[in-house]
């Protein structure tokens, strides 16, 4: 016969136990923070050109076309792990635009020459305030934009293949309907 | 082909351990003793196979195979050796089977056990068996090292290099001991439980198991604390990350047994509390390890997150966590024999030892899964952040440090308040002063600071006088080896206490641009950047900064904080630098350069005061384990 203070530990046990399970069986993304710009028009893009000879960024750029924004800098160090992802966006036809974080037009340069670039343009955003228009965390952060120009999704961090072909596969085929 | 010989040793420890738990068990049901020896053989075949195939694995890694998935992932032939051994149990698989191995070894070490009735010892051991399974069926099914790649890589994908430190190769191993050593507590609890009788006896048995354990988390938890300090570069020392406080969680659990267990096998009281923390010591290690590997909670540490995984090990924590509290539910008050003691004596300021304990525990426990339990009720996300353990902890320390001055001056059984108290005015007094000392020299008063300052100086001094008074004043030292070894921890545990505080009470800190030959006035030094130097490195190139540093003229020393960028991971960590003045550290880490002038360096600098005492505290606590589990010699009767 059981004890009912014996009987306590198992009890909490149970609730902790089911607590854990919950907490495990549902989709758990603790890298999703909402973002207040999902379902509204993406801010006015207005920024100087990072490379020398190619455009900035204007408000057009953002028309026509399934836009992917993607917000790095040249000394982050796991924008480098996102690179191919994004150079594979770029084979499937989405527009990729940069906005380079507090960075110099030197570093960019080169470090864009050492890990591709699959930006259609990039801008430069010295002092950050494009940045803070955005709502960005850190970077690397990823916005995806419709042919309307609503900002449909963010993505913070790095973007891996897997992130790519798992998720916003799906949602990219869902934003060209 | 090793390799292959490695995971079938494991295949067959898995089927033996099964039968290590089911023939013993029911042998010792039945009473057949032939049944019971069982158990001995199959623990010692079962260690051999383990081991062979944790050497398959070291083997592998050594000669960098690159046709098993798991060297190719962690592993790099630019490595140097002891990284690619260390390699081994740097991620989830390996350091699964090293788990594995490390519960295997513990195992026959109660295989040799002395004095121990054969029914017990193979319930225990049969117990061992079921866990044995359980993680080996979890290597086998949902994190095999073993796998082949086809065709074979050409090169590794390297280590994490933060994770590249002789510190972090033989921290796993130390925090391992220390986890899975509360297994054996666990299985002897199990056993206790099916015979319904957890006695001195038992308690003799159980005690150096418990203690070796919690020597060994003692060390893990000090050595990982003070790699973050030196490797993150963040200058702090404990950061109450779910990954820390999972190591926190059943060292708390093991105090609070080492004390409940002295009280048992001296008094015969306090079976059922006894039991109940044996089998959380070990529940907890298990959460720790379910709640890092499953990745239900993101932290710095987190390296294998896979949801698979999570549903494996939470259905392990169930069975042996769930299983053991049931057992308990129903058979905890068969253990229950009268063996009272009065409200004021030894044995109830031990129990009032473990209730502090035990709140300090849940407190801990409640910041670490409240995340989980927001975020699994869909509440939102947070984090809970360092305020809420100095809160909540501050105001439990004070009385816990007036009650651990008391504790060991009370006799057991029935004891005298006054004469305790009266003896204790004198520790208090000189705390008190010790205390406020601080305030008056700086002008400036730190509550926080204050109060705990207050704990360690007492702890420290009351510990002392004990030590005083029961050596007659140091004329005779035949005393238990167990008393010696409380003086020790518990004066460890007062260093550590002021060096934690004292450290973050009166660090200093300073974040700036620097030039070549610019000096910077900071805390009591000079620092001069005297300048940037580029090298090489091992497998990776490196920037140096050459600091010096001096007070009121005098050179006391130098600092050179590294920034490393690894190739063959693609990253970069940096290097700290420290520099030892007395107690306390100057610390220094290198940032960015400045994209206009190269030369312009981004330099972050603390000087922690008092902050060795903080390993030293450490240090002592585990020798005052070390010196307890020292067999009592010549007659020595217990404390």
């Amino acid at each position: 016969m059981a004890h009912k203070a014996a009987l306590m530990p198992l009890a909490c046990f149970a609730v902790l136990a089911g607590v854990f399970a919950m907490a495990l069986l549902r989709e758990h993304n603790p890298a999703i923070l909402p973002s207040a710009l999902i379902g509204k028009p993406a801010p006015a893009l207005e920024l100087p050109a990072a490379l020398k000879g190619s455009k900035g960024l204007t408000p057009e750029a953002l028309t026509g076309g399934i836009t992917a924004v993607n917000i790095f800098a040249s000394w982050c160090v796991t924008c480098v792990g996102e690179q191919p992802t994004l150079m594979q966006m770029k084979k499937d036809g989405v527009t990729v635009l940069g906005i380079a974080y507090k960075d110099s037009r030197e570093n960019i340069a080169l470090w864009l020459q050492k890990h591709g670039n699959p930006f259609s343009a990039v801008g430069l955003d010295e002092k950050g305030r494009a940045a803070i228009d955005w709502g960005v965390y850190g970077v690397p952060e990823t916005y995806f934009i419709d042919a309307e120009g609503i900002v449909r999704h963010k993505h913070i961090g790095a973007l891996s293949m897997q992130d790519y072909t798992a998720k916003l596969k799906p949602l990219l085929e869902e934003m060209r309907k | 082909m090793i390799i292959e010989l490695g995971h079938f040793a494991l295949v067959f420890a898995l089927l033996l351990s099964l039968a290590m738990a089911a023939v013993p068990l029911f042998g010792a049901h039945r009473e057949r003793e032939s049944w019971m020896r069982l158990a001995k053989p199959a623990a010692i075949s079962i260690s051999g196979l383990v081991t062979i195939s944790f050497f398959s694995l070291i083997h592998a890694y050594a000669l960098s195979d690159f046709s098993v998935r798991m060297v190719v992932e962690n592993s790099h032939t630019m490595k140097p050796v002891i990284y690619k051994i260390a390699a081994v149990w740097g991620n989830h698989e390996g350091s699964m089977l090293l788990w594995a191995l490390i519960l295997a070894l513990w195992t026959t070490r109660l295989v040799r056990q002395k004095e121990i009735p054969l029914p017990l010892q193979a319930r225990a051991l049969g117990v061992a068996g079921l866990l044995q399974a359980g993680f080996l069926s979890f290597i086998l099914f949902a994190s095999s090292p073993f796998q082949r790649l086809e065709p074979p890589a050409k090169e590794g994908l390297d280590l994490n290099p933060v994770l590249q430190d002789v510190l972090l190769a033989i921290h796993p191993p130390v925090l391992y001991m220390g986890y899975v050593g509360f297994s054996i507590a666990f299985c002897l609890a199990a056993a206790a439980l099916i015979e319904k009788k957890a006695d001195s006896n038992w308690a003799g048995i159980l005690r150096p198991y418990a203690m070796t354990a919690w020597i060994f988390l003692t060390c893990g938890i000090g050595l990982g604390s003070f790699w973050a300090y030196y490797e993150l570069g963040w200058g702090g020392f404990w950061f109450w990350d779910p990954v820390e406080n999972a190591s926190l969680l059943p060292w708390l659990a093991g105090t609070a047994l080492l004390h409940s267990v002295a009280v048992l096998e001296k008094r015969g009281s306090l079976r059922g509390w006894t039991v109940f923390l044996a089998i959380l010591a070990f529940s907890l290690s298990l959460t720790g390890t379910f709640l890092v590997r499953s990745g239900v909670l993101t932290s710095v540490h987190a390296f294998a997150s896979d949801p698979l995984r999570g549903v494996f090990i939470l259905a392990l924590l169930g069975a042996m966590t769930g299983g053991a509290l049931l057992l308990y539910a129903f058979r905890a008050p068969y253990l229950k024999i009268a063996g009272g003691f009065r409200p004021v004596s030894r044995e109830s300021a031990l129990l009032l030892n473990n209730v502090f304990l035990f709140t300090v525990l849940a407190t801990v426990f409640t910041g670490t899964v409240y995340p989980v339990i927001l975020s699994a009720l869909d509440l939102g996300t947070v984090t809970v952040g360092p305020p809420y353990y100095t809160l909540c902890l501050t105001p439990l320390l004070v009385p816990f440090a007036l009650l651990m001055g008391a504790g060991p001056n009370l006799a057991w059984r029935e004891a005298q308040l006054a004469p305790v108290l009266k003896k204790l005015i004198l520790p208090f007094v000189a705390a008190a002063g010790l205390a406020l000392l601080p305030g008056f020299l700086r002008s400036e008063f730190q509550p926080v600071a204050t109060a705990l300052i207050f704990a360690a100086s007492y702890i420290g001094a009351a510990t002392l006088q004990e030590l005083f008074t029961k050596t007659n004043r140091f004329r005779h030292f035949r005393l238990p080896a167990s008393f010696y070894g409380m003086v020790l921890a518990h004066l460890g545990f007062a260093v550590m206490l002021a060096g934690a505080t004292a450290s973050t009470a009166w660090k200093s800190e300073e974040t700036l641009w620097m030039k070549p030959q610019q000096i910077l006035a900071f805390a009591d030094y000079d620092i001069t950047l005297r300048g940037i130097q580029a090298g090489l490195g091992k497998n990776y190139d490196f920037d140096r900064a050459q600091l010096t540093v001096a007070t009121e003229g005098l050179a006391v020393g130098t600092l050179a904080p590294e920034k490393r960028w690894y190739p063959g991971a693609q990253r970069a960590t940096s290097e700290t630098g420290l520099l030892r003045d007395g107690l306390g550290i100057v610390y220094a880490t290198l940032g960015d350069a400045d994209a206009k002038d190269p030369l312009r360096r981004v330099l972050r600098f603390y000087f922690h005061p008092f902050i060795l005492l903080l390993p030293l505290g450490v240090t002592l606590i585990a020798l005052g384990g070390a010196v307890a589990l020292l067999r009592r010699k010549r007659g020595e009767h217990g404390a």
